[in-house]
């Protein structure tokens, strides 16, 4: 039994495939090193509470005597501020840690949340199709039009407006998630819409549908496992932006408050100070959001060539 | 024609759309009422103006009004400053063009040059350092950029300033720091921010584009009946490379007025994005649906402009190219 299934032609298939994948992300050390980098940082802000030296949300261990020190490495640094301090004295290193966390933390929570809306508009919308799929079709092709910036600003303008207290953690983050899966859920839903009307013609969902399955064991069984590849994709291209869209918004000062900082609300607040010349507290966080952006953007291009091969 | 009046239709459609929400955001957002009274405004005078908007009237004779309003440029007060809401976008107008001018500009010239060579130099070393810089400024957000350079040419060199216009001259209705030096030098920092992503952008599609073009038939036997390099390259392939740039450019002038936010706010520049920023700050939201109107009809404008521009140089879409717009 074992061995039949090993040698069908599927198993076979997939195991090349996946060594492709494999020989190509390590045939290009750009890529090896943008993963490894991401990876890193994902770690960083996983175990942030653990490695930070200091934790800049403590108001007792802050003293305003350490404020404004340069990073450690230039003259009049101090050993224990790794990239300095602030002008309240916290630790830049520890801020970033910190705001790398939240950044990768709102990042993941609105690409998980377009995700799920995206794919399961799209599977309803190839599968069905009609009245409904060319509403929910023509909603993507407005949204789509307008830059993600817009409409995240204005979906966060209004929901500033509705939901109130907008200063907790909780409701800033619940904002932010929401401006930008309103942009994102449309591009999966297009890409899931197209290839769930392609598998729709298969003769396994036929099949599956004689036996008299419902369709949503359908879509979920049978459908969804084989559209998965260009989702994942579009995932990680996506996180990429997400967390740049959090960026901006907290840099426009309409993201996370500056008690709970992002990496975007960091460069905010330092931007302030950019001309009293403590150029570190602005530069350290830009460069980790911009290595952090790219080393995913790096990753998510690969992959997009690596399973389409005939997009290369 | 036919195809014209189709897409004509479709954006009368999606400013239809845009006229919607912004009403609803209006109508449902807040108290308009109480948005444009003074605090201590009495019942009687809060009827009277419930009276005049026409709030107790149905919504779909509401919204007709609104369209009609919005038709004559007519969107109310704003509930910060207390102006009228098409007096303050238009004020700021000129400003948000200039900038956005100038940067695509910028880009253009830049990008459009740099992404040829890189495709016609590929192997050499110089075009693939392009491309990971290009990489990079893809990745990098406006603010950051923006933020870098002030703190380069602002505050390290203190050659240009960080924020404002500089001197303006005013033409009529339109205030243009084009006239001055002042004006030019506030002008060239935040140009730069906003055309970067842009210049990256340009760069690596044409690139992609006039690789792909050199792959085909036509420059193959352009080159086969031995036509010097430079015409198949510059007369050909160049031509048909630069196509997909007119809609991409079209769609990215929309665009630039939208990232103009970011970069207005980095540079205090007193346009259009920055009012709308701080009403999204303030919950002003008569301000806010103007300007979603306003950019709304912009982008539909430039869309259709873009579409007929696109048939009139591409004469494979002239017959039944009537869905060449998606």
């Amino acid at each position: 039994m074992q061995d039949a299934e090993a040698r069908s032609p599927g198993r076979i298939a997939r195991l090349r495939a996946g060594n492709d994948v494999l020989d190509s992300f390590l045939s290009t050390p750009r890529v090896v090193i943008a993963a490894a980098v991401a990876l890193l940082m994902i770690l960083t802000a996983v175990l942030a509470p653990l490695i930070a030296p200091h934790d800049p949300f403590d108001m007792a261990a802050i003293s305003l005597l350490d404020s404004e020190l340069p990073p450690a490495f230039l003259e009049g640094g101090d050993a224990r501020f790794l990239l300095g301090t602030d002008s309240q004295g916290r630790d830049v290193f520890s801020a970033i840690l910190h705001g790398l966390r939240i950044s990768l933390m709102v990042g993941v929570v609105a690409v998980l949340l377009s995700m799920a809306l995206g794919v399961t508009v799209g599977l309803v919308s190839g599968y069905f199709g009609g009245f409904v799929d060319s509403v929910l079709m023509r909603l993507a092709d407005v949204i789509l039009s307008f830059p993600t910036i817009l409409i995240a600003l204005l979906v966060n303008g209004i929901l500033r407006g509705v939901l109130p207290s907008t200063q907790a953690t909780a409701t800033a983050v619940l904002v932010l998630v929401l401006s930008i899966a309103v942009n994102e859920w449309v591009q999966y839903a297009r890409t899931v819409r197209g290839s769930t009307m392609v598998e729709k013609g298969k003769e396994y969902v036929k099949a599956a549908r004689l036996t008299g399955l419902p369709p949503r064991t359908i879509l979920r069984r049978h459908v969804l496992p084989n559209i998965l590849s260009p989702v994942l994709v579009l995932a990680t291209i996506n996180l990429a932006l997400a967390i740049l869209t959090e960026a901006t918004l907290s840099f426009l000062g309409v993201g996370m408050p500056p008690t709970q900082p992002s990496l975007g609300t960091l460069i905010n607040t330092g931007n302030e100070f950019l001309f009293s010349g403590i150029w570190w507290v602005v530069v350290f966080p830009a460069l980790t959001l911009v290595v952090l952006v790219l080393s995913v953007n790096i990753v998510g291009d690969w992959l997009r060539d690596a399973l389409n091969p005939h997009l290369r | 024609m036919i195809f014209l009046l189709r897409r004509l239709a479709q954006g009368a459609l999606v400013m239809l759309v845009v006229a919607l929400v912004a009403f609803l955001m209006f109508r449902f957002m807040g108290d308009p009422v109480r948005g444009m009274l003074r605090e201590d405004a009495t019942l009687q005078e809060q009827q009277e103006l419930r009276d005049r908007l026409g709030l107790d009237r149905p919504l779909v004779v509401q919204f007709a009004k609104f369209v009609g309003g919005a038709l004559q440029g007519e969107f109310g007060v704003s509930w910060r400053n207390q102006q009228p809401v098409m007096e303050l976008i238009l004020d700021r107008l000129p400003a948000t063009i200039e900038l956005v001018v100038v940067a695509m500009i910028i880009a253009l010239l830049l990008g459009v040059p740099l992404g040829v060579w890189s495709a016609l130099n590929r192997h050499r070393p110089q075009a693939s350092l392009l491309q990971t810089v290009s990489l990079i400024g893809i990745s990098t957000p406006t603010f950051v950029t923006g933020i870098l350079l002030i703190l380069v040419f602002a505050v390290i060199l203190g050659w240009l300033p960080s924020f404002g216009r500089g001197e303006t001259v005013e033409i009529g209705f339109w205030r243009t720091g084009y006239l001055t030096a002042s004006g030019w030098k506030a002008l060239i920092l935040p140009a730069c921010t906003l055309a970067l992503y842009q210049l990256a952008l340009f760069m690596r599609l044409v690139r992609a584009e006039m690789l792909d073009v050199m792959r085909q038939d036509f420059v193959r036997f352009a080159r086969a009946r031995g036509l010097p390099t430079r015409l198949v390259r510059f007369r050909h392939a160049l031509r048909n490379a630069l196509m997909p740039l007119v809609t991409i450019a079209g769609m990215q002038v929309g665009s630039l007025i939208a990232f103009a936010i970011v970069t207005e706010t980095v540079f205090q520049w007193p346009g259009m994005g920055f009012l709308f920023l701080q009403a999204v700050q303030f919950v002003d939201i008569p301000v806010m649906a103007a300007y979603l109107v306003f950019i709304g009809f912009i982008f539909v404008v430039l869309n259709i402009a873009v579409d007929v521009l696109y048939t009139l140089i591409d004469p494979r879409l002239r017959t039944g190219g009537a869905g060449a717009g998606r």
